[in-house]
């Protein structure tokens, strides 16, 4: 198809500095209009640089265009972070795919944007390290996605989310100069721009290197599967465990649906009765690891635990994170479409609000899968539905409303990982007031004076960010 | 009186000490008070307000004015076995260490303090109160201007509450002395506290249950003692890790934090450059946040 021919121009440009790699096919628009949530957008044009130089010019493009643009990873986000609104320009990173430098000597790696969570620590076996982020997606999500999203990860508990991880970003900013954000030592001069960045969800400028620090390998770990004949006493597990003063290396929950799916698609072993199973991971040194197995084990006997299972070898380890890491792909056998939740509660508040969930769900006539970070108290409740029924995303979406404001009723945030994208933009004003959000707008415009960085993106409608290309979130989409 | 009445009057007050005009410096413990160039003679001195409002064992948070001073925000974390890693002067507050933002000699193990750092709530130049961030252990909500607050020496915002990440106690700490290549004794250990040297001998920390500790240590012919060794506390520089090699052979006096980079030395250092794309977006962010220069008038992060 030909494109609309205010786009012309702006083609002719990205396709004298690319050739074939800027595009504007009908089919392809299609593709990059959506990312992991069940947001759609469409952009003008996409472009699939090779390189920070590539990048800049693009930008540069835009600018002179006046057109914003938007950074794209692997499209896993799931608040609609990468769906592009405001017909801009999609800069994918999928062609910046090298591991530019593994430095031992600073226990860093440069890499490149599009560089997959998980390729990186493949690369790194043998040396004794890893990229510690470790999301459910990082077989395919990106590391330039992973901070722009600030993600986190079963291990993130014991080991900090992505802004921990990343020493310095280099930035193509959106005027079109490119700057690196931090640096290898521990205090750069000035202000954390680095730590500010991370988690902007790409509305500071698009990430073109990436220096990730390297985490050792720990020398022993354990992971143990526990079962409950109660949720509730699962939950309550979880906190009495951290308030042993044990941070374990991940503490996972899966409730009864969840384990029924999981079992049922990959045949772990989980045991299918239980109303909730709690995986515990312990890393570290033996004497450590020793002790929080028997802590895990102690807490879990005073909360009425079914069986504790202690994963014999690396391959019942891996089998065991086998479950959990696809617990999503797994809800499909159940209803064809789901949408996930992301907030976090404080651990206290575990079993309350995941009652609520139930309730929340039921009242709403939906399935509600629970599987989730429940060491930090991070939510992830599944809402399982088949779109053909008719009115059934109306259900989901004042479903969802409901379980987001009970989260923040107990104290919770929004979200602990995905972000805020689009999905949960307008809701911003449930946790911060105008002034609070005027504030970071007024930081998000020190980096983007014109609003073209990914528009219409974290910040409501109602802040000044929103109103300069007027158009609201497509069809379809939730707001 | 209600609780929330209690946490909120100390705040609703230090905004209003802080106001919307004139110069003024927040005072904290002062024992980092000449980071970043004296505050401007005659510009009104505040104090954020002190005081835990609440800790919360289980959920391993704590609450508090910034005003707080980190002896007293440890004591009260130790009564339920938990910790701040600051190791700074007991005397200093809360939010001057995170508006100075430099971290303490255990960060090997336990991370910048900025990354300690939930939500803080500070007062801007208009005398408007800010939330940032969230309560919880967990929270990408919106921009992270809680980073930019570490380190900001008070020119972006008043610091006046914070919510910090605590951690346990570990069971055992055992520092000890001896001599080596620092670097071989980094790699070879797994997630020491801290390793530090001054050209001639190695301190270690070790933390842990005791048996790791013990069999950590029986690594190293080192000899225990009792605590770190004094730093120098002129200056301060910031190095890649690896570039701690290029000491060697420095005669003059000061201690490296191998595997962070951070020396502390005798001598008064100039800070790193800033690149110019740098020094635009910092100015242009305290251009906006405080728009008449009022807050800590005299510090200085950016050269102009
Ligand atoms: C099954 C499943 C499980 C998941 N599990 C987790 C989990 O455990 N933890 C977790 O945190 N997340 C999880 N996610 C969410 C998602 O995978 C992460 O947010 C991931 O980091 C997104 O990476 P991406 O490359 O797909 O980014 P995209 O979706 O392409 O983009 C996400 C955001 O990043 C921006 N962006 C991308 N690249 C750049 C760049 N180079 N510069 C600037 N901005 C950029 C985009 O504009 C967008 O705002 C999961 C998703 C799925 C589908």
């Amino acid at each position: 198809m030909v494109p609309p021919s205010a786009d012309k121009p702006l083609l002719d440009d990205l396709q004298t500095l690319l050739g074939d790699r800027a595009r504007a096919e009908d089919f392809e628009l299609g593709l990059y209009g959506k990312d992991g949530s069940v947001l759609e957008g469409r952009p003008a044009i996409v472009c699939l640089p090779i390189n920070s130089e590539e990048v800049r010019c693009i930008v540069n493009i835009c600018g002179d265009h006046k057109r914003p643009f938007i950074a794209r990873g692997s499209g896993t986000g799931l608040s609609g972070g990468a769906v592009p609104v405001g017909d801009p320009v999609v800069i994918a990173t999928a062609k910046m795919n090298r591991i530019i430098e593994v430095d031992l000597d600073n226990r860093i790696a440069w890499v490149e944007p599009g560089v997959l969570n998980l390729d990186l620590s493949t690369q790194l076996k043998g040396l004794g390290f890893h990229f510690a982020p470790d999301p459910s997606s990082q077989q395919v999500c990106s590391i330039g996605g992973n901070v722009a999203n600030n993600s986190g990860g079963p291990h993130c508990l014991a080991y900090g989310v992505t802004s921990a991880h990343v020493a310095a970003i280099e930035v193509v900013l959106p005027d079109g100069s490119i700057t690196v954000l931090g640096d290898l030592t521990a205090e750069p001069s000035g202000y954390d721009l680095r730590g500010l960045f991370i988690g902007s969800e790409g509305t500071m400028g698009v990430a073109t290197k990436i220096a990730v620090r390297l985490t050792q390998n720990p020398p022993e770990v354990r992971t143990l599967l526990l079962d409950f004949s109660d949720v509730r006493d699962g939950a309550a597990a979880v906190s009495a465990i951290i308030a042993q003063g044990l941070i374990p290396a991940a503490l996972e929950m899966m409730d009864h649906r969840a384990i029924e799916v999981v079992e049922a698609f990959v045949n772990a072993g989980y045991p299918t009765e239980a109303d909730a199973v709690l995986l515990v991971e312990l890393d570290g040194l033996a004497g450590g690891v020793e002790n929080g197995v028997e802590v895990v084990r102690r807490v879990a006997e005073a909360h009425h635990v079914g069986e504790v299972r202690l994963a014999a070898d690396e391959a019942e380890r891996a089998l065991l994170w086998k479950g959990r890491k696809n617990a999503f792909g797994a809800v499909a056998r159940i209803k064809p479409d789901y949408y996930l939740h992301d907030t976090v509660v404080p651990r206290g508040k575990l079993v309350e609000v995941l009652e609520k969930v139930y309730r929340i769900a039921d009242a709403h006539n939906l399935i509600a899968i629970n599987v989730f970070h429940a060491g930090d108290g991070n939510l992830h409740p599944i809402l399982a539905y088949d779109s053909r029924e008719p009115g059934v995303l109306e259900r989901v979406h004042a479903a969802g409303r409901a379980i987001i404001t009970a989260s923040i009723e107990a104290g919770g945030v929004l979200s602990g990982e995905h972000g805020i994208g689009l999905e949960k933009r307008d809701y911003m004003g449930m946790l911060f007031t105008e002034h609070d959000m005027a504030t970071q707008d007024l930081v998000r415009e020190a980096f983007d004076p014109e609003g073209l960085a990914n528009p219409l993106k974290i910040l409501p409608s109602g802040s000044r960010c929103s109103d300069s290309f007027g158009q609201h979130v497509p069809e379809g989409a939730w707001v | 009186m209600n609780p929330q009445h209690f946490i909120e009057e100390p705040i609703l007050r230090f905004a209003s000490d802080v106001g919307s005009v004139g110069p003024v410096t927040v005072v904290g413990g002062q024992t980092q008070w000449e980071v970043g160039g004296l505050p401007f003679p005659g510009s009104r001195e505040v104090r954020a307000p002190a005081g835990i409002w609440s800790h919360e064992p289980e959920e391993m948070t704590v609450r508090c004015g910034a005003g707080t001073s980190i002896g007293d925000l440890n004591e009260k974390c130790a009564q339920f076995g938990q910790m701040v890693p600051f190791d700074l002067n007991s005397e200093a507050t809360v939010g001057g260490v995170l508006a100075v933002g430099r971290s303490g000699f255990r960060r090997l193990r336990y991370g910048p303090i900025r990354d300690l750092v939930l939500q803080i709530r500070h007062v801007d130049h208009s005398g408007q109160i800010v939330t940032s961030g969230g309560p919880t252990v967990k929270n990408v909500s919106g921009y992270d201007l809680c980073r930019l607050l570490v380190g900001s020496l008070g020119k972006l915002g008043c610091i006046a509450e914070v919510t910090l990440r605590c951690l346990p106690i570990p069971e055992t700490t055992l520092w000890l002395r001896g001599a080596g290549d620092p670097f071989e004794i980094y790699n070879q250990l797994y997630r020491p506290s801290s390793v530090l040297w001054n050209g001639k001998q190695v301190w270690v920390c070790l933390e842990g249950v005791k048996s790791d500790v013990e069999s950590q240590a029986a690594l190293l012919d080192f000899e225990e003692v009792d605590s770190p060794p004094n730093f120098p506390t002129q200056g301060r520089m910031s190095l890649e890790p690896k570039a701690l090699r290029g000491l060697a052979g420095n005669s003059t006096d000061w201690i490296a934090e191998i595997g962070v980079g951070v020396v502390h030395c005798g001598e008064s250092q100039t800070p790193a450059p800033l690149s110019n794309t740098n020094k635009v977006l910092m100015n242009e962010l305290e251009r906006r946040l405080d728009p008449s220069g009022r807050l800590n008038p005299g510090r200085q992060l950016v050269a102009t």
